[in-house]
C-alpha cells in the first residue's frame, strides 16, 4: 500500500468520475497539438519554397488564379509563345534562365497524368544566336547571389526538379516525375505513347512531393504539335539572379507584358502565410481554450471528488493521514488526469495532423517531440494548477465526518 | 490518561449558539473501559472527536499523558493519534474500492511500514479476526459483520494503546456484536483503554464505566475509573 495505489485503486475502479475533466483535456490538447503541427510544417514550407524558388518570377495569363505555385501552369488560359522573345530581347537585369511551359491533362491507362511542354534552355541560345543578341547579359546591379551562396544549374536531366529548367531534351524525349515512373514502370530508355506518339523516357525525376510527381515533361513545341494548342503557353517562369532582382523585375515585366500578370513566389505564399498566422493565432485560442475549460473541468471533478469522499478523508485523517498527504493524494489525482489527457490528446492530435495536414495546408506531418512534450507539460501544469486548491480544501476537511452516518 | 479541565465546545450556526459539550472535569484513566451513553445531540461524538484530537474546544484543556493535546500543532496531533489511538466507527468506513487486505494496511502504511511488513501484519490481523480467507474481498462483497471486523482489523494495525469507539455494534447482528465485544474485553484486558459511545445497553453494560450525557454535560458516572489520570 502506498499513494500511488490509493490514487489508482478508486481510479480504476470509477473512471467514468474522471471521464468529463479527460475528454476536456484530451480534446484541447489534441486540438492544439493538431493545429500546431500543422503549423509548424507549413511554416517551414513556406520556408523552403522562399529559399529554393525565391529569385524566382511567374508570368501567367491575366485572369489566372493560384495558390501552389508548383501548380501556377495548371490553368486553361494561355499566353501566345512570342512573349519569350519579348522577355529574351528585352535582356532584362537579373535574369538568368526562362521556363515557358504548357500543360495538357491526359491519361496514362487509368491514371491521370500532366503532359507538361518545356523549352529547354540549348533553344534559347539558338534563338539568341539567331537573334545576334547576348544571352541573359544585363547583369543586375548589387546583386545579393554572392552573399546568398553561388547558384548553379546542373545540366543533368533530373535537375528539373529542383532548377525548374531543363538544358537538353529533344522532340522526341520526356522526363516523367516518380509518381508516373512507379505507377507506369517507366526507366530511363523505356518508352510512353501520348496523344498517339511515342517518347523515349530520358530520365525520371526523383520525388518531390509536389505535382510534379505526376508530371511528364515533353519538348513544348512537340506538346504545342501533339495537341493542336498553337504557339502558346500556359505560364513563363523567370528565374532571377536573386530575390532582390525579382522584386526589381516585377514592374519592367508588368510594364513589357501589360496583358500579363507577374507575380513572385512571395506574393504567390502570401495566402499560406496569412493561414499559418490564423492558425498560430488559433492555436494560442485553443490554449486558451485548454486552460479555461480543461482547468475548470479538472477543478470542478477535484471539487466534486472531494465533496463525495469527505467521509473517507476523515477517516484517513482520523486513521493518521496529514493534510499534506490528504492534498498530495489529490494532485496526484489530477496530474494522472492530465497525463492520460494529454498523452491521449497528443497522440490524437498527431493523428489528425498526419491524416489531415495535407488537406488543410499541403504539408506531409511528422511528430515534433518537443513540441509534444510541452504538450504534456501544459496539460500536467493546468491539471496540477486547477486542482491545487480542491485539493488543498480537503486537506482543510474536518476529520470529525468520519463520524458522521452514511 | 485523559484529563478533561474547564471544557466548552459550542457550536455556532446561522447566528445561534448551542453547547455541544461542556465538562468542569473528566478524566479516564490508563486501562479503563468507559461506554458514553445518552440521547441523540447530548454531545457523545463531540467528547468522541475532542479526545481523538480533531476537534479543538473553546475553552479548557484536553491532557492526553499529561501533554495538552490542543497545543500540540496539526501534524503533531496527527502523529500521536496514528501511533496511541484507533477508531472504530458505526458504519465501519472501510475505503469502498479497496480489498480488506489493503484497508487493514492503510494506517501501517500511514505509519511509515515497509510494504512487504504491512501485507504480513494485515494478513495476521485479518486472521486474527477470523477473515483469513477474505483478504482479497471488496468491503461491498462482505457481510456488515465481517466488514466490522475487517475495520477491527485495521484499528488493531498500529497497536494502539487507546480505541474511541463510534456505536460499535449498532450495525451488527448479535453474534457479529458478541465478537466484537469479545475482542474489546481482550483489548481492555491486555491494560489498554476504551472509550465507546454506544446507544447499545448490553454493549454499555460490558464496560467498567458509564458516563451518561445530556445536553452536552455530563449527569452522572457509574462504576470505578481504574487509576487517576
Amino acid at each position: 500500500m502506498n499513494l500511488r495505489t490509493l490514487v489508482w485503486r478508486e481510479l480504476s475502479e470509477r473512471p467514468s468520475a474522471m471521464l468529463t475533466s479527460t475528454l476536456a483535456i484530451l480534446l484541447g490538447v489534441t486540438a492544439l497539438v493538431a493545429i500546431r503541427h500543422v503549423t509548424v510544417f507549413s511554416e517551414r514550407e513556406v520556408g523552403t519554397q522562399l529559399e529554393s524558388l525565391g529569385a524566382n518570377v511567374l508570368v501567367l495569363p491575366k485572369s489566372a488564379t493560384l495558390q501552389d505555385y508548383y501548380s501556377a501552369d495548371l490553368t486553361a488560359q494561355t499566353l501566345p509563345e512570342s512573349h519569350v522573345s519579348s522577355i529574351l530581347l528585352a535582356n532584362l537585369a537579373g535574369v538568368e534562365r526562362l521556363s515557358p511551359r504548357l500543360c495538357v491533362s491526359t491519361k496514362i491507362g487509368d491514371r491521370a497524368v500532366t503532359l507538361t511542354g518545356i523549352l529547354p534552355q540549348s533553344e534559347f541560345q539558338a534563338k539568341a544566336a539567331w537573334q545576334s543578341v547576348s544571352l541573359f547579359s544585363n547583369k543586375h546591379a548589387g546583386c545579393t547571389k554572392a552573399a546568398d551562396g553561388p547558384k548553379t544549374y546542373d545540366a543533368a536531366p533530373e535537375a528539373l526538379a529542383s532548377h525548374r529548367t531543363i538544358d537538353q531534351l529533344k522532340g522526341n524525349e520526356a522526363v516523367v516525375g516518380a509518381d508516373v515512373a512507379e505507377f507506369s514502370d517507366l526507366q530511363p530508355g523505356r518508352s510512353i505513347d501520348l496523344f498517339g506518339e511515342s517518347l523515349q523516357v530520358l530520365a525520371v525525376l526523383p520525388r518531390t512531393g509536389t505535382v510534379d510527381d505526376s508530371r511528364v515533361f515533353a519538348h513544348l513545341h512537340t506538346v504545342q504539335r501533339m495537341t493542336n494548342a498553337g504557339e502558346v503557353v500556359n505560364a513563363i517562369e523567370v528565374m532571377g539572379c536573386c530575390e532582390d532582382a525579382a522584386g526589381g523585375l516585377v514592374p519592367q515585366l508588368s510594364k513589357l507584358l501589360p496583358d500579363a500578370k507577374v507575380v513572385t513566389i512571395s506574393q504567390v505564399v502570401s495566402t499560406q502565410v496569412g493561414v499559418n498566422r490564423l492558425m498560430g493565432q488559433m492555436s494560442l485560442f485553443v490554449l486558451g481554450i485548454l486552460v479555461v475549460v480543461g482547468g475548470a473541468s479538472v477543478a470542478s471533478t477535484i471539487s466534486s471528488n472531494v465533496r463525495e469522499r469527505r467521509r473517507e478523508v476523515g477517516t484517513l485523517m482520523a486513521l493518521g493521514a496529514t493534510p499534506g498527504l490528504v492534498t498530495r493524494m489529490f494532485l496526484l489525482k489530477a496530474l494522472v488526469l492530465g497525463l492520460v489527457g494529454g498523452v491521449g490528446g497528443c497522440a490524437l492530435g498527431l493523428i489528425v495532423a498526419m491524416l489531415l495536414g495535407s488537406q488543410w495546408a499541403g504539408v506531409m506531418v511528422t511528430p515534433l517531440p518537443d513540441l509534444l512534450l510541452i504538450a504534456i507539460a501544459a496539460a500536467l501544469t493546468i491539471t496540477t494548477i486547477a486542482a491545487y486548491w480542491p485539493a488543498r480544501s480537503a486537506a482543510r476537511l474536518d476529520p470529525c465526518c468520519c463520524f458522521s452516518e452514511v | 490518561m485523559f484529563h478533561l479541565q474547564g471544557i466548552t465546545k459550542i457550536y455556532r450556526k446561522r447566528r445561534q449558539e448551542v453547547t455541544a459539550f461542556r465538562a468542569d472535569q473528566l478524566d479516564i484513566a490508563a486501562g479503563d473501559y468507559v461506554a458514553v451513553v445518552g440521547p441523540s445531540g447530548s454531545g457523545k461524538t463531540t467528547l468522541l472527536s475532542l479526545l481523538g484530537g480533531m476537534l479543538s474546544p473553546d475553552s479548557g484543556k484536553v491532557l492526553f499523558d499529561g501533554q495538552s493535546l490542543y497545543d500540540l500543532s496539526l501534524n503533531e496531533r496527527t502523529r500521536l493519534r496514528r501511533a496511541r489511538i484507533g477508531f472504530v466507527f458505526q458504519t465501519f468506513n472501510l475505503v469502498p474500492y479497496l480489498t480488506a487486505l489493503e484497508n487493514v494496511q492503510v494506517p501501517l502504511y500511514l505509519g511509515g511500514i515497509e510494504a512487504s511488513e504491512q501485507r504480513d501484519r494485515a494478513t495476521a490481523l485479518l486472521e486474527q479476526v477470523g477473515l483469513g480467507n477474505r483478504y482479497d474481498h471488496k468491503p461491498c462483497e462482505l457481510s456488515t459483520g465481517q466488514q466490522q471486523r475487517v475495520a477491527l482489523a485495521r484499528t488493531l494495525a498500529n497497536n494502539p494503546q487507546l480505541i474511541l469507539a463510534d456505536e460499535p455494534t449498532g450495525n451488527l447482528d448479535p453474534d457479529s456484536r458478541e465478537a466484537i465485544l469479545s475482542l474489546f474485553d481482550g483489548f481492555v484486558g491486555d491494560g489498554r483503554t476504551i472509550v465507546m459511545v454506544t446507544h447499545d445497553p448490553a454493549a454499555a453494560e460490558r464496560a467498567a464505566r458509564k458516563v451518561l450525557l445530556r445536553d452536552g454535560a455530563v449527569v452522572t458516572e457509574t462504576g470505578d475509573s481504574r487509576n487517576a489520570a
